[in-house]
């Protein structure tokens, strides 16, 4: 017995290792060494292909996508009575944002910076510069999509999922339909609703106006900055909330029945049955959806590649498709590179405090 | 007599809301199936009017000859069917096996390797696809040529990186945990080896987890778009989703372009209509395990 036992867990110990080998090399060599070389590169001047050795650089990848800084410009003052000096139309005049950040030898850290937004302050004028004006407007891009999708479509998925949990004949056919877009590709689907979204014969517009009798004026979606993003919004709600309405109809089908009778026998109405028996049941559930939403919301890139490149005016630049750029387009494999490191630790951050503030919520 | 019509009435009424959603859901793939049929200048009028969604006017299948004419359709379908198949069966094998070794044999530094593994779960594609680029493009590789060194512009480069990964390994690990340990004891006592116990009395009670495996695995890889585009810039490699471009150059012929799509994405979805119950199942079993 004692033997036996030996040889046998010598026998499984090499053919364990065997077992497990090529999916562990695989996911290592192809996962984790890209994920800890991202790390690395972006630390260097690591180029796609480059004649010279690759240097340490320190941060200043991060600096030149992250330094921010605000700068208050003066307006220009009549040197004798320091009254403010007016034009002909009565607005003051104040020096340009590039004649601070040009050259200036006073002010270093701000050479190079760009405006990025500004506001009135008093009489001074208030600007934030940014050395990478673009990186900036797709992080809050980014912020921006995740922070609509990741309630709306989790709201609209779980409102689909109780309407396809009812006792109806023939109900698994809505189910059927509502899932459907998930299996195409977001690809696909980008392309078909760029031509829905068109300004000039785009469906949209058709549908609009018709149910408006004509008084919709077309609009081009994705041509205009106001409109570009929160279109991109409503389709990736469309192709994804069948995803997540599954997921919550799992959820809902653990609720026993038995606490629906109970309710129904307490005379409990339909809000008070949803508030106290289905989503206090739903918790490990919402907090699935949530996290999964936002994972798959901070990493928006085929809608953008396919609709808009980022435009237009960079209103819907992403953070992924800025590492794209970086790191492929122009073959700039560090800055790519500490894009991904940037957006990795916005990820887990932002996981990790959902998962916490949910916790928190439900309990 | 008002009692028993409100007690019909509104069992009726509650599909309602249900029909309005399935028509969202359903008209933009309507549109994109019916404009594939119409000629691009009758396709633009159509689009003010019902006949958008209607096998109206001049009807053929003559856009899709134009696809054809206009790119190696045939080249980019087979790329996606080879490059998804061969992946798929590699990642099934793979991460069970893997799995398998993981739930039920005993080794040195299994459990580590297992947590290891299941954490690459947070690491979504889109945070490693740069310094991968750089790392694949420095891989050698054997083949026809002898010894070669950068892998893109290849069928492997698409293949390889994916035959492996841990949503896969982690349903499959999920799954055999509930399975009777008994099962393996009694092989193991009739003198089983645990490559026999494997293929032989493990997989084929592993039918469900299979499928589902299967089919995720198949929607990730036939929709992949970030990494296809990254390394195959040469037209033989590209599979369909990166064949689109073809259909962009000044003026967008839009009738080829729904033909295109069509024709990419009918065959999922034919495919999703016979086996939904499985497609559904796959993604309801993420959510409940994870």
């Amino acid at each position: 017995m004692q033997i036996s036992g030996s040889k046998k867990l010598q026998n499984s110990e090499s053919t364990g290792w065997l077992m497990a080998f090529p999916a562990t090399a695989i996911i290592g060599l192809f996962i984790i060494v890209p994920f800890l070389l991202g790390f690395y590169f972006a630390f260097t001047n690591q180029r796609f292909i480059s004649p010279n050795p690759t240097e340490y650089v320190g941060t200043s990848n991060f600096h030149q996508l992250l330094d921010l800084g605000v700068l208050t410009l003066e307006p220009e003052r009549d040197a004798a009575t320091q009254e403010i000096k007016k034009d002909a139309s009565g607005a003051a005049a104040y020096p340009t944002v590039r004649s601070l950040t040009r050259n200036n030898s006073e002010m270093p850290y701000y050479d190079g910076m760009r405006e990025w937004f500004s506001w009135h302050s008093g009489d001074n004028i208030k600007v934030v510069v940014a050395r990478d004006v673009v990186f900036m407007k797709a992080i809050v891009n980014t912020f921006l999509f995740v922070l609509i999708t990741a309630p709306l479509q989790g709201g609209l998925a779980l409102l689909l999922a109780m309407m396809i949990n009812q006792k109806l004949p023939g109900i698994n056919i809505f189910r059927t339909i509502y899932f459907m877009p998930v299996v195409v590709s977001i690809v696909v689907v980008s392309l078909l609703w760029r031509f829905i979204y068109s300004g000039d014969n785009g469906l949209l517009n058709a549908i609009l106006g018709f149910f408006t009798f004509g008084t919709f004026k077309p609009v081009d979606w994705l041509g205009n900055s106001a409109t570009a993003l929160p279109s991109i919004i409503a389709m990736s709600i469309w192709q994804a909330v069948g995803f997540h309405m599954v997921i919550w109809l799992s959820g809902l089908q653990t609720i026993p029945v038995s606490l629906y009778e109970a309710a129904d026998i307490e005379g409990a109405t339909g809000w008070q049955k949803f508030r106290f028996v289905t989503w206090p049941g739903l918790r490990n559930t919402a907090i699935l959806v949530l996290v999964v939403i936002t994972m798959q919301a901070f990493t928006l890139f085929s809608q953008i590649a396919v609709m808009t490149q980022g435009g237009p005016v960079d209103a819907t630049q992403t953070i992924v498709f800025q590492a794209v750029q970086h790191g492929y387009a122009k073959q700039d494999i560090a800055t790519g590179s500490a894009i991904s490191v940037i957006l990795f630790i916005i990820v887990i951050t932002i996981s990790l405090i959902q998962r916490y503030l949910t916790r928190e919520k439900l309990t | 007599m008002s009692t028993s019509t409100s007690s019909l009435r509104p069992s009726r009424w509650r599909y309602l809301p249900l029909v309005l959603v399935a028509i969202v859901f359903i008209f933009p793939l309507e549109f994109m199936i019916m404009s594939s049929l119409k000629p691009s200048q009758q396709l633009l009028s159509d689009t003010n009017s019902f006949r958008a969604f209607l096998p109206v006017g001049s009807i053929s299948l003559d856009n899709y000859y134009a696809a054809f004419a206009r790119a190696p359709v045939g080249l980019f379908l087979f790329n996606s069917v080879f490059i998804t198949a061969t992946t798929v069966v590699l990642a099934l094998f793979l991460c069970s096996i893997s799995a398998f070794s993981f739930v039920f044999l005993q080794w040195r530094g299994r459990d580590t390797i297992l947590t290891i593994l299941l954490t690459t779960l947070v690491i979504p594609i889109e945070i490693i696809a740069v310094p991968l680029l750089l790392l694949v493009n420095q891989l050698p590789w054997v083949g026809l040529h002898g010894l070669t060194f950068g892998w893109l512009n290849s069928y492997q480069v698409q293949i390889i990186p994916f035959s492996a990964d841990a949503l896969s390994v982690f349903l499959f690990v999920q799954y055999f945990k509930d399975l009777p340990k008994e099962l393996i004891e009694a092989a193991r006592i009739e003198g089983a080896s645990w490559w026999q116990i494997y293929y032989k009395v493990i997989m084929p009670l592993a039918g469900p987890v299979t499928a589902t495996a299967a089919i995720l695995k198949f929607l990730a890889m036939y929709n992949q778009f970030l990494w296809p585009l990254m390394v195959t810039q040469a037209e033989q490699y590209r599979p369909v989703m990166i064949g689109l471009q073809y259909f962009f150059q000044l003026n967008i012929a839009w009738g080829e372009v729904m033909a295109y799509l069509t024709l990419i994405t009918v065959p999922v979805l034919i495919f999703y209509l016979v086996l939904q119950r499985a497609f559904i199942a796959s993604i309801a079993s993420t959510g409940i395990k994870g």
